[in-house]
C-alpha cells in the first residue's frame, strides 16, 4: 500500500497500561469476517469500549475526553500478543492512532504495525511509568514523537531517545511497503529458485484440490 | 581444513533459505517453501496484488483451506451458510475466487481433505523437515514439530509471499528447552507446554525461536510435538522446533506430497543433517523435567495463568503491583476467588478441538476415557475433529460412536469454538473447559470464560460435570 509517510506526531496520549493486551481484545473475532482493510475502528477494543448493550463504558481509556484527539497510545508490556490478525493494526490506525508506546511488543503485531505506518515505539518500563506519571495530572498534555530523529519529548520537556530499526524507519518515513524492496530483488530470487528446486508441487493434489 | 562452526537446527534452515543476507540497509531476504492460506487473513492480500497488477509467483507452493469461519453442523454448504451468515459465506467465496484466479489448490467446504490449516499441512505431507512454512495465522508454529521453520505472519506479509515467495526478516534469537524424563500416565504434551508457559511466562519467547530438545523431546510422538509447537506462540515465540528423527520420517513416508522413491532417499539424507550440532550455541537455555509435570488447568485470561489441577487460584496479595493488578483483573473476569481450588469447579461446555488438540491421538485419548461413561447432563460437550480425514478415521475406528454414545456432539471439522467466529460460541458468563490454546477475555464468545486443559482432562471433566483430574479415570 502507498500510505502517508510517518515523520512527526504531536498529540495527547490515551493511556491503557494493562499488561499482555492480546489482539482478540484489540479487535474481537466478530470483526474479522470482512474482506477490506477499511473501517475497522468501530471494532477497536469493542469488548472494553462498550457494554453488552452497546453503550460506551465511560471509564475506559479510549472513551475519555483526552483520548478523542489522541494519536499516541501508551500501553502495558507485551502489547499485541496472540493472534496474527493485522486487523488489530488496521483498527488502531483507523481509530486515529499513529504511535503505540510499550516496553515490549509481541513479534507479529510489531511487524504488522511497521507495515501500516503505525510506529511501535519501545521504551524501558521505567520510562513508560515515568511518562504515565507525567500525564496523570494533565491528561491532555502533548507528547511529540520525531521519527526522523528517533526522539520522544514528554510534556515536561524531557527528551528520550528510542531505538528503531533503520529499515523500518526508512519505510515509515517514506511511506513505503517492504514489498517494493522484495520485488526489486527479482534476479536474486530467480537465482535462488534455480539452485533450490521445490520438493513438491501442490497442484499435483489433483481434482480434490480444485478451487 | 577448519571444522565448520557448529550450528543450531534453526541456523541451518535460516542460512539455507537466504536469498540475500541483509545488505544496503535491508534485513535478510528469506525464501518461503510452503505458504498456507485460509479465508480470514488472505482477502486483503489478494486485493493488494490486484491493486498492483501482480501475479502469484509460485501457486505450486501454496495450499489453501477453509477453516476459521466454516460451520461445524453437518450438511451446511455455502448456499445454506449464506442464508445464515452472509458475511462468512462471502469471505469463503472470496477465497475460492482468489484461488481459481491464481491457480492455487484449495480444499473447500465438503472436500475430503478440508480441515484446520495446521492439521492438513502435516496430514498431506506438505510440511517437511528443513522447510520454511508461513501462514497468516499465529499457530503456524505447529509445523515446527517436523523440524520446519514455521511462523505466523500478518496480511501484508501474506501479500509479500504471494508476490515474491520471500520475506524481509531480521534474524531471531534462539532459546533451547532441554527436556528430561517422560510424562507420567494421564499427563499430556498439552500439560507440558502449559506448565512451561506458566513457569517462564507468556513473553519468554518474544523475538526468539524455541527448540525443544533432549531425551524428553525425542520421546514425544509427532502429534505431541505439534501440540507443543502449536503453543510456542503462547510463550511469545516466533516459532517452535523439534529436530527431525526416525519418528518424523515414519510419519511422513507415503503421504501425498512427501517425496517418493529416489527423491525420498535424497530427502532423508538432507533431513538427517538438520539437527543442531552437539556444540551449537543458543542465546538462552532452560531445562525442564517432564516427570514432575501434573495435568494443568488455566484459571486466568492468558495461557500463562495456569496451575496443576490439584492447585488453587493464586492469591494476588503477595505479588508486585503490576502483576497483582493483572491477576485481580483476570480473576474478576473469570469470577474466581483467590485460594479457590480448581478441581470441582462447574463448567457449562467442554470443547474438544482446535489446531492444538483435534488430531487422531487427541480423540483416541478422550474416547478411551469416555468409553462406557456418560457426559454429565449438566453440560454440553462438543467434539470437533481437526480435518475431514481425522473425522473419517475416527469414525472407522469407532471413536465417533463412543463420543455419541457418551452424549457428546460429533461435529464437522474446523476451528469452531477456539475463536468462536463460526457461530460455535459460549453465552455470556458461561464457563468452558477447552482443549484450545487461548483463554483471552471473550475469545470463545463475548463474556465467555475459558479453562484451558488437555483432551484427557476434557474427557474427565465432561463425565464429572466439573473440572476433574483425568488420572482418576485411568
Amino acid at each position: 500500500m502507498t500510505r502517508r509517510p510517518l515523520t512527526f506526531v504531536e498529540s495527547p496520549v490515551a493511556t491503557l497500561r494493562v499488561p499482555d493486551i492480546d489482539t482478540d481484545q484489540i479487535i474481537p473475532a466478530a470483526y474479522l469476517k470482512g474482506t477490506s482493510r477499511e473501517g475497522l475502528g468501530v471494532g477497536l477494543f469493542a469488548q472494553w469500549r462498550f457494554d453488552p448493550a452497546g453503550r460506551p463504558q465511560p471509564d475506559f481509556a479510549l472513551n475519555r475526553p483526552e483520548a478523542e484527539a489522541a494519536e499516541i497510545l501508551l500501553a502495558g508490556p507485551n502489547f499485541g500478543c496472540g493472534s496474527s490478525r493485522e486487523h488489530a493494526v488496521w483498527a488502531l490506525a483507523d481509530f486515529g492512532f499513529r504511535v503505540v508506546i510499550s516496553s515490549r511488543f509481541a513479534d507479529i503485531f510489531q511487524s504488522n504495525a511497521q507495515k501500516n505506518g503505525l510506529l511501535p515505539l519501545e521504551l524501558p518500563e521505567t520510562e513508560v511509568a515515568a511518562l504515565a506519571a507525567e500525564l496523570e495530572p494533565e491528561p491532555a498534555a502533548l507528547v511529540t514523537v520525531d521519527i526522523q530523529a528517533c526522539r520522544l519529548r514528554t510534556p515536561a520537556g524531557r527528551e528520550l531517545a528510542f531505538n528503531l530499526d533503520p529499515f523500518v524507519r526508512r519505510c515509515l518515513l517514506e511511506g513505503r511497503d517492504p514489498l517494493d524492496f522484495l520485488l526489486a530483488q527479482e534476479e536474486a530470487i530467480q537465482a535462488f529458485e534455480v539452485a533450490h528446486p521445490a520438493r513438491f508441487d501442490s497442484r499435483e493434489l489433483g481434482e480434490e484440490a480444485r478451487p | 581444513m577448519l571444522a565448520a562452526e557448529p550450528r543450531t537446527l534453526f541456523a541451518k534452515i535460516w542460512d539455507a533459505h537466504l536469498v540475500a543476507r541483509g545488505q544496503d540497509g535491508l534485513p535478510d531476504t528469506l525464501y518461503i517453501d510452503l505458504h498456507l492460506l485460509h479465508e480470514v487473513t488472505s482477502p486483503q492480500a489478494f486485493a493488494e496484488l490486484a491493486r498492483r497488477g501482480l501475479a502469484v509467483r509460485r501457486p505450486e507452493r501454496c495450499l489453501a483451506t477453509m477453516d476459521h469461519a466454516t460451520p461445524t453442523e453437518p450438511g451446511l454448504d455455502l448456499v445454506r451458510l449464506a442464508a445464515r451468515d452472509s458475511q462468512a459465506a462471502a469471505q469463503l467465496e472470496t477465497l475460492a475466487a482468489n484461488c481459481r484466479r491464481h491457480g492455487i489448490p484449495l480444499f473447500g467446504l465438503g472436500s475430503e481433505r478440508q480441515g484446520i490449516v495446521h492439521v492438513i499441512g502435516p496430514e498431506l505431507g506438505a510440511t517437511q523437515p528443513g522447510m520454511t512454512v508461513v501462514c497468516g495465522d499465529s499457530h503456524t508454529s505447529t509445523h515446527g514439530a517436523f523440524g520446519a521453520l514455521a511462523f505466523g505472519i500478518g496480511t501484508s506479509e501474506v501479500a509479500h509471499v504471494l508476490a515474491s515467495q520471500c520475506l524481509l526478516l531480521s534474524r531471531p534469537r534462539t532459546l533451547r528447552f532441554w527436556l528430561e524424563g517422560r510424562l507420567a500416565a494421564g499427563v499430556t504434551a498439552k500439560d507440558f507446554i502449559l506448565a512451561a508457559i506458566a513457569r517462564f511466562g507468556v513473553d519468554v519467547g518474544t523475538g526468539s525461536v524455541l527448540e525443544f530438545a533432549g531425551p524428553g523431546a525425542a520421546a514425544l510422538d509427532l502429534e505431541e510435538r505439534m501440540t507443543v509447537c502449536n503453543m510456542a506462540i503462547e510463550a511469545g515465540a516466533r516459532a517452535g522446533l523439534f529436530a527431525p528423527d526416525e519418528r518424523t520420517f515414519a510419519y511422513l513416508e507415503g503421504r501425498s506430497l512427501a517425496p517418493k522413491g529416489e527423491a525420498w532417499e535424497r530427502a532423508l539424507e538432507a533431513w538427517k543433517a538438520l539437527p543442531s550440532d552437539p556444540d551449537a550455541r543458543f542465546d538462552r537455555e532452560e531445562r525442564l523435567a517432564l516427570g514432575e509435570i501434573e495435568p494443568m488447568v488455566s484459571y486466568g485470561t492468558h495461557p500463562g495463568m495456569a496451575v496443576p489441577i490439584s492447585g488453587r487460584v493464586p492469591e494476588p496479595g503477595s505479588l508486585p503491583e503490576a502483576r497483582r493488578k493483572a491477576l485481580e483483573r483476570a480473576l474478576a473476569y473469570m469470577a474466581l476467588e483467590p485460594g479457590e481450588p480448581l478441581a470441582g469447579r462447574r463448567v457449562d461446555v467442554v470443547f474438544l478441538g482446535s489446531c492444538t488438540n483435534s488430531r487422531l491421538s487427541d480423540l483416541r485419548l478422550a474416547a478411551r476415557l469416555l468409553a462406557g461413561r456418560k457426559v454429565s447432563p449438566r453440560l454440553r460437550m462438543l467434539v470437533v475433529p481437526g480435518s475431514r480425514q481425522v473425522k473419517r478415521q475416527a469414525e472407522a475406528e469407532g471413536l465417533a460412536r463412543t463420543f455419541l454414545e457418551a452424549g457428546a456432539e460429533w461435529r464437522e471439522p474446523g476451528c469452531s469454538m477456539c475463536l468462536a467466529m463460526n457461530g460455535d460460541r459460549l453465552e455470556p458468563g458461561q464457563y468452558a473447559l477447552s482443549t484450545s490454546n487461548r483463554n483471552f477475555e471473550g475469545r470463545q464468545g463475548p463474556g465467555g470464560r475459558t479453562f484451558l486443559a488437555s483432551p484427557a482432562t476434557a474427557a474427565a471433566t465432561a463425565v464429572a460435570g466439573h473440572i476433574a483430574d483425568p488420572r482418576e479415570l485411568l
